[in-house]
């Protein structure tokens, strides 16, 4: 078993009207096969017993599917490892003596709760506004009724790989939410059961993101970030169907 | 055997029916993503101005006669169907426009940007993906556009100090670019301008939505290789006059 002493820089807020400021907590002796939230609570462990107050952080799962952890590390979300998230770094990444600064997500749309947690139902909102097919309550349809391409299913598929992390807002420069809601709006869009509301969905998510979220301006940092690897080719597929959406659905009020 | 009966309050005429919607092109300038369509179109037409100035300029190398006559070519396009100067100025009108839209949206869209992270990150960031281009689009923008003005009143409008005789553009050129720190201005602004086309010419296919993976890896490849073109193009103009290749 190896271990390695790391110096954490870690955010402190006692709520959202606190400044916060940063901690500075010495931590020896984490073994290099903990995971980073793991090392986290060694941390809390070793506050509660000195009689401090443990540091706030958002985790639940802790395999990567969740999408409830998040964290800042050294100046990118989910840490420097491609495609994972902060549950799925390991202390084996850093080297003995290192300094890791470890801050929330921040954007106005996720103010911060306490120390590292953040709000993010701002996500939860632009879901509700399209995020989903209205469902028919009738018989389930046999499975594979209706064929779809594999190619298609295929790229349904890793837009629905978003677990909703919030790691593209984090990494945006202008804190913009578009490869989230891309791959909601894409991974029903793409589909044939995803047609009949297509217009109607992608006209009403990117309008409820925009009350929320900055603006695209194509960095490509939210791919870098995105635990899944989603690509920004499905902002891509949005902005397309939003221009689409935006005559066709004008074009539907009038027959009311 | 009781039942209930649900009275719906009619809500006909009484100004709950839904807003009527302003006309669709409106609609969507209002969005953020409909303002990425109009930067990225307009977009378009300034990189199709950009890149005739620069091929139109390329004529200075045929010596002075070539190159004035150009500019009258200009000012006479489609002459008997228009009269003088209408076309040109049509296509002015256009390049207004567009600018406008252009900046407009630029200014409303980094509004909405930083209210989107009123508070920022306190620890240094460690961008993967964003390059130098993508990260100074506003100052390299701000610094074209004003270049633009120094470059109208320099050899459109006033001149600034050399002696400036209207219409006679080579001579123009050739004596105002003739002064080192002139030709060196327009040096930084064309590398401004180059660096504001490598990411511009790039994001204009993600914001108008041609991605597609039969060319998706052409369109960084368009855009360096736009930029570079326009940026030797119009580099070489400043140093042929400094070495005297265009002179009067």
């Amino acid at each position: 078993m190896k271990t390695i002493d790391v110096t954490l820089q870690v955010w402190r807020q006692d709520g959202p009207a606190d400044p916060g400021h940063f901690d500075t907590i010495q931590v020896p002796g984490v073994n290099t096969d903990m995971s980073f939230l793991e090392m986290l609570d060694l941390v809390n462990e070793r506050l509660i017993s000195d009689g401090s107050e443990a540091i706030v952080f958002d985790h639940d799962c802790r395999e990567g599917i969740c999408g409830t952890c998040s964290l800042m590390i050294n100046g990118q979300a989910h840490g420097p490892l491609r495609g994972t998230a902060t549950c799925q770094l390991h202390m084996r990444t850093y080297n003995d003596g290192d300094t890791i600064v470890i801050e929330p997500w921040r954007a106005t749309a996720f103010p911060v709760i306490k120390d590292l947690m953040v709000d993010r139902s701002p996500f939860d909102r632009i879901v509700e506004s399209g995020g989903f097919i209205t469902a028919e309550t009738g018989g389930a349809p046999d499975a594979n009724l209706i064929p779809i391409p594999k190619p298609v299913a295929d790229a349904a598929m890793d837009a629905a790989a978003c677990i909703s992390c919030g790691a593209c807002v984090a990494a945006c420069p202008n804190s913009a939410a578009n490869l989230f809601t891309a791959a909601k709006v894409s991974h029903l869009n793409l589909l044939p059961q995803g047609q009949a509301e297509r217009y109607r969905r992608v006209e009403a998510m990117v309008d409820t993101m925009e009350q929320f979220f900055g603006s695209c301006t194509n960095h490509g940092e939210c791919q870098e970030a995105c635990p899944k690897e989603i690509s920004i080719d499905f902002i891509a597929i949005m902005n397309k169907d939003y221009l689409k959406a935006k005559f066709k659905n004008s074009r539907l009020l009038s027959r009311t | 055997m009781a039942t209930t009966t649900v009275t719906r309050p009619n809500t006909r005429g009484r100004g709950t029916e839904r807003r009527r919607k302003p006309p669709a092109l409106v609609e969507i300038y209002r969005s953020a993503v409909g303002k990425k369509y109009v930067m990225a179109i307009t977009g378009i037409m300034l990189m199709g101005f950009v890149f005739a100035h620069m091929v139109g300029n390329l004529k200075m190398f045929l010596g002075p006669a070539q190159f004035d006559h150009y500019g009258h070519f200009l000012r006479e396009l489609l002459v008997p169907i228009l009269p003088r100067t209408v076309t040109l100025w049509l296509m002015r009108l256009g390049l207004i426009g567009a600018f406008a839209l252009h900046i407009h949206a630029a200014y409303a869209l980094t509004r909405m940007n930083h209210a989107a992270r009123k508070v920022g990150y306190k620890s240094k960031r460690d961008y993967i993906a964003a390059n130098y281009a993508s990260r100074t689009m506003r100052w390299s923008g701000i610094i074209v556009g004003l270049f633009i003005v120094w470059h109208l009143f320099d050899l459109s409008w006033t001149g600034t100090g050399y002696h400036f005789y209207r219409g006679a553009a080579y001579h123009n050129v050739a004596a105002s670019l003739h002064r080192p720190p002139v030709a060196a201005l327009y040096i930084v602004a064309n590398l401004a301008l180059g660096l504001h086309l490598f990411h511009g010419a790039w994001s204009l296919f993600q914001s108008l939505g041609w991605s597609n993976p039969k060319f998706n890896r052409l369109r960084r490849n368009f855009a360096a290789g736009f930029a570079t073109i326009i940026v030797v193009g119009n580099v070489s103009f400043p140093i042929a006059v400094l070495a005297g290749v265009v002179s009067n």
